[in-house]
């Protein structure tokens, strides 16, 4: 591969904002190498590359690194025009898969996180205000399936799909590592059948991590947690 | 059809004036609607359910909620004066230093100055990092989108503007010419471009209204 359109992704294997930019570049059929990064131990590159955050991912094309998941997937979307589309046409369907995007990235994640970090009633406190969260997505989210059940038999997926399986794919692992429910049939069948159904596309199946290995990772974050 | 455009704003947000200078830079006729955040009118709760919030863009009729996802429907759907640049990689750029913004600088700034007395050190000096890396990030150029200004400038109005208010209400020093002389260029420069200034709330009203939250806040300690 000659380095012009060399395209590197720094991620860490178990990073759902990784995964994002991953599950983009296998969509788009874009060839590209993978480093991964011992997050404690973080490589010279990776901090060249991102100063300001010090984070995964960055995507470097052409020599030149972008940062932060969202930012990524916009850049992947504006620079190969060839091949499917992330994000629809229509300006103010771009914006209503925006504003549930940064829904899911500020106010869902924040709400999972909290639960993830607490134990006792904080933590309580914590998954109840996630769940309410997940049920607010999920009325948002009839509206985006008229027929009621998604389905990928093209592998069509789109923005707002690649979001949320890269943050619930794994959520039959992050369920057994916490010992509860996350994305329940009963409470949010939508994302349930949702997160189901894209967890068979190819493109999001192959880049699942390994169940007991992200088991283990979670159990571990959750045990040296500081409180 | 004639084009119908609404902005539910409040004259105090920053978030609802980024729109209003983006609207103003495109030439594009609106009618503003002002809220009373203190009772918030059945349009608002209508058109913004899920965060209950200003600013809301109607686009004849269609709701657009949360500033910088408006800033980009603008610019995709008003082509004259773009926002943001041409090229994806200065775009990305430019959705960077947005969210740098966003989610990092002005948390920390108004953490900084509504924290407790005992955690304003502490609280400063994670301000004064997020307003470093802005600094170290103009560098020399006039405005961050370059010669004029764009997405990052209309993000940072909270900088511009807001803060100096702050900085005097609640007697914190936060983006001082000693620290940050490329940014309080970049601020002088900013608030003197006549899209911006004719944006601004009154300093006065402003201040006021900050006033009357510190004294409330001390009252009900």
């Amino acid at each position: 591969m000659g380095e012009e359109n060399k395209v590197t992704l720094y991620g860490m294997w178990a990073s759902p904002f990784v995964k994002r930019v991953e599950i983009a570049l296998k969509i788009k059929g874009i060839p590209y190498e993978y480093v991964e990064e011992d997050l404690k131990n973080k490589s010279q590159l990776l901090l060249q590359y991102n100063p300001v955050h010090k984070k995964v991912p960055v995507l470097v094309h052409n020599g030149k690194p972008i940062a932060e998941s969202l930012v990524i997937l916009e850049y992947i979307e504006e620079t190969w025009k060839n091949g499917p589309k992330i994000l629809p046409e229509d300006p103010y369907e771009r914006a209503k898969v925006r504003f549930w995007a940064s829904f899911i990235q500020q106010q869902l994640l924040d709400s999972l996180v909290s639960a993830a970090k607490s134990s006792g009633e904080a933590h309580e406190k914590a998954m109840k205000e996630a769940f309410e969260k997940l049920t607010v997505f999920e009325e948002g989210m009839k509206g985006f399936f008229p027929s009621g059940t998604p389905h990928f038999e093209d592998e069509n997926i789109g923005f707002l799909d690649i979001v949320l399986c890269s943050l619930f794919g794994p959520h039959k692992a992050q369920e057994e590592a916490h010992g509860l429910k996350i994305i329940d049939p009963e409470r949010h069948p939508l994302v349930y059948s949702w997160v189901t159904a894209l967890n068979e596309v190819p493109a999001v199946k192959e880049s699942l991590p390994p169940h007991d290995k992200m088991v283990a990772l979670i159990q571990f974050l959750r045990r040296n947690a500081p409180h | 059809m004639a084009e119908e455009v609404k902005l539910i704003g409040m004259w105090g947000s920053p978030f609802s004036r980024r729109v209003e200078i983006a609207l103003k830079l495109k030439g594009v006729q609106y009618e503003y609607i002002d809220v009373d955040l203190t009772n918030k009118s059945p349009l608002l709760l209508k058109s913004n359910p899920v965060h209950k919030k200003v600013p809301v863009l109607l686009h004849n009729g269609k709701p657009i909620a949360e500033s910088l996802v408006i800033l980009e429907y603008i610019d995709e759907t008003w082509k004259a004066n773009p926002i943001l640049p041409q090229h994806p990689y200065d775009r990305a750029m430019a959705r960077f230093w947005a969210k740098y913004i966003d989610e990092k600088c002005l948390p920390a700034l108004w953490n900084a100055c509504w924290c407790e007395k005992k955690d304003r050190e502490k609280a400063v000096e994670e301000g004064n990092v997020c307003l470093k890396t802005l600094e170290n990030e103009l560098k020399d150029k006039k405005f961050f989108g370059g010669e004029s200004i764009g997405f990052v400038d209309i993000a940072a109005n909270f900088i511009g503007f807001w803060v100096g208010v702050l900085e005097d209400v609640v007697g914190v020093e936060l983006l001082t010419i000693d620290k940050f002389p490329i940014l309080c260029k970049w601020r002088d420069e900013y608030v003197g471009c006549s899209v911006i200034k004719e944006n601004l709330p009154s300093k006065e009203k402003l201040g006021a209204y900050f006033r009357t939250r510190v004294e409330s806040a001390s009252q009900s300690k």
